[in-house]
């Protein structure tokens, strides 16, 4: 498990967010503990962990909107601490539970946020209409915002964000109390700011959702990071296996054959037809391959991919959470 | 560690919001309809009591401002205990509002530093109650003239004038306390609760208070008393306690300029009025030297506040 954070805090050269030793106290508890994390340009990079854990700490810390006790972070090679206002001119933030001035229209908050962000009336209103119609909130741009619901709040936060044209759009738990049908939406969006070239960060609970939009996740716990990766690199660390191929061919010595595959762990015999394999990738051509050359009748062929729920019950269950603090 | 970029850069936009919030509220148009309709009728009583008096007066105008017909007490009185009340109720929830709403972090996450927020706020607060005062004051002068049928000499505009900028400094002080308290306070009723306990204290209590502690601090001396006089060193603490309250400053203020005959406004000792011609108006730049030293201290006293919310605000975590 260290390896793995020894890894990734190794510097990547693309790296738009590094942080080093970050770390915030309240009195003397550590509420985010010297973490270390690089995010690379173009990636969507999901925080993760239990209420409390000092992931909305860690994005105020990015965003210089709450001080730093120690370590160092730098966001597209700026300090936050020291020049706040480069940061962020270049990084949108959406904080959770998003708030709006209810008694001024959706084109009237987004053109407050504008004129705060230096925006020339033209270039105002030409970004709020694009930004309005991406996020299909166009048919209810001069309707007060008091009228709107969850979600099309969390969308207009996130107008907001595609106005300023941010380079890095820091989410914090942006699907949070959204409808399944919302959450959708809401994930396709960020997969157009991905799209983009937008460096994305988020937080959250809803940890499919998480799996389905982003690269890599940083699980935390207790402040400190616990594993960092992709979804299939965690597996494997955490599940001791990434993918659950099941075959089912007839054939002399396919179990053994299959075994030899790289990158198999296990290959356990479940019918004299039936195998199921534990392996760190996807392996399901080498194994088609495999029972051909083995001439066997190659009949089905299927794939687990690793859940991150199941991670993430499986490493919280595996490591009882010892003194997780109560959300702020 | 110097900071990079403008601490002012979003302060005009930031104003411009509130502005437009503040002249648009339904909160401000009850208070200005207060303010109106008590000031007019304090305005009524002066003018029936004035036309009852000949025109010798050079100073007819600013009399309506300080003339005091029982039950009602001046225009100017009255301004000294509203203008408070107004600059509470704008700026009882300036910033926990933002807060509450949860709008505080998305708004601190555009490009701009907390000052500009909290300047912004406080200017727009102050240019309401000054667009205000200036309607008051244009509805006084243009009142005096209908119903008293002279016109305003320059003396008497440059008087009413430095009236309505020492009222905005009033003002001033209570925004910036009402201000600082929306800091400290996350919920807006209990700044505004307590803006409103110091303002009653202050306007009610202290004047009370402030004589009964002077006379505690330097009892009086039975032989003044036996001379119906006051005893010298209590009146100076008394004055000097109440001088604690903004309202006393505001009062002072008005009294030098508005009524030119004013010399001092300690109490007065003999060798002081020396050579004096007792009656006589001064001219306005000796009477804005007599107020100036009350005006120092409510914009001194503006600044103390503001600096305080200020520091306060820059610490404060911004997550709701
Ligand atoms: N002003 C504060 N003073 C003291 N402790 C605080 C303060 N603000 C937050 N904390 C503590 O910091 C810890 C981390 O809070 P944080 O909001 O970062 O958690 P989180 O991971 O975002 O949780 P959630 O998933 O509930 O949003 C919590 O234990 C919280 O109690
Ligand atoms: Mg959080």
């Amino acid at each position: 498990m260290s390896e793995l954070q020894h890894t990734s805090a190794a510097t990547r050269r693309d790296a738009v967010i590094a942080a080093r030793d970050l770390t915030k106290r309240y009195g003397r508890t550590s509420v985010v503990d010297a973490i270390n994390f690089d995010i690379a340009k173009g990636e969507v990079f999901g925080l993760l962990g239990p209420n409390g854990a000092g992931k909305t700490t860690t994005i105020l810390m990015l965003l210089g909107l709450t001080e730093i006790s120690a370590g160092r972070v730098s966001v597209l090679g700026f300090d936050p601490a020291r020049q706040p206002l480069q940061v962020k001119r270049r990084v949108g933030y959406l904080p959770d539970a998003v708030g709006f001035y209810d008694h001024l229209t959706a084109v009237e908050n987004l053109a407050y946020a504008a004129k705060l962000m230096g925006l020339g009336v033209a270039e105002r209103s030409r970004r709020i209409a694009a930004a309005l119609t991406r996020v299909r909130l166009l048919d209810v741009a001069d309707k007060r915002v008091a009228t709107f619901s969850r979600g099309m709040r969390q969308r207009l936060g996130l107008a907001e964000i595609i106005v300023k044209r941010a380079e890095i759009a820091i989410l914090d738990e942006p699907t949070s109390g959204l409808d399944p049908q919302a959450t959708i939406e809401f994930l396709d969006l960020i997969r157009e700011l991905k799209a983009e070239g937008v460096t994305v960060l988020l937080s959250s609970h809803m940890l499919d959702q998480v799996q389905r939009v982003c690269d890599r996740v940083a699980l935390f716990r207790a402040g400190k990071i616990s594993i960092m990766g992709s979804v299939a690199e965690l597996s494997v660390k955490v599940l001791g296996a990434g993918f659950v191929v099941e075959v089912e061919a007839d054939g002399a010595g396919i179990a053994r054959r299959l075994a030899a595959i790289p990158g198999v762990g296990n290959v356990e015999t479940l019918a004299e037809d039936r195998f199921r394999m534990t392996a760190d990738r996807d392996v399901r051509a080498d194994a088609a391959r495999a029972v051909v050359a083995a001439n066997g009748a190659l009949r089905r062929l299927s794939v687990d991919e690793p859940s991150l729920e199941a991670i993430y019950a499986h490493y919280f269950q595996a490591t009882p959470p010892g003194g997780v603090r109560d959300a702020a | 560690m110097r900071r990079e970029g403008s601490a002012f850069q979003g302060v005009g936009a930031v104003f411009v919001k509130e502005l437009s919030d503040n002249i648009s509220s339904v909160r401000m148009l009850m208070l200005e309809l207060l303010i109106v309709l008590t000031a007019m009728a304090a305005l009524y009583e002066a003018i029936t009591a004035l036309r009852q008096n000949t025109a010798e007066d050079p100073f007819l105008l600013l009399r309506l401002f300080t003339v005091s017909q029982a039950p009602l007490p001046s225009f100017v009185a009255i301004l000294g205990f509203l203008i408070p009340l107004m600059a509470i109720g704008l700026g009882f929830d300036l910033i926990n509002s933002e807060h509450n709403r949860r709008t505080l972090s998305r708004i601190l996450a555009q490009p701009i530093y907390r000052d500009a927020l909290l300047l912004g706020k406080y200017l727009a607060g102050l240019a309401t109650i000054t667009i205000s005062l200036t309607a008051l004051w244009l509805l006084v002068i243009g009142l005096g003239l209908i119903f008293l049928g002279v016109p305003p000499g320059g003396e008497e505009i440059a008087r009413s004038l430095a009236f309505l900028v020492i009222a905005v400094f009033y003002a001033g002080v209570w925004l910036s306390l009402a201000m600082l308290l929306s800091i400290v306070f996350r919920s807006p009723a209990t700044a505004a609760l307590v803006a409103l306990g110091i303002w009653l204290f202050l306007t009610v209590l202290w004047p009370m208070l402030a004589p009964a502690i002077a006379q505690a601090i330097v009892p009086p001396d039975p032989r003044f008393a036996a001379l119906g006089l006051d005893t010298p060193g209590t009146a100076i603490w008394t004055q000097l306690l109440q001088r604690f309250s903004p309202n006393d400053l505001f009062g002072e203020a008005m009294l030098a300029v508005l009524s030119p005959t004013t010399r001092t406004l300690g109490p007065v000792f003999l060798d002081q009025i020396r050579g004096a011609v007792m009656g006589a108006p001064l001219p306005f730049g000796q009477s804005v030297m007599i107020a100036w030293p009350q005006t120092v201290g409510l914009i001194a006293c503006t600044i103390v506040l503001f600096v305080a919310g200020y520091v306060l605000f820059q610490r404060q975590e911004v997550r709701a």
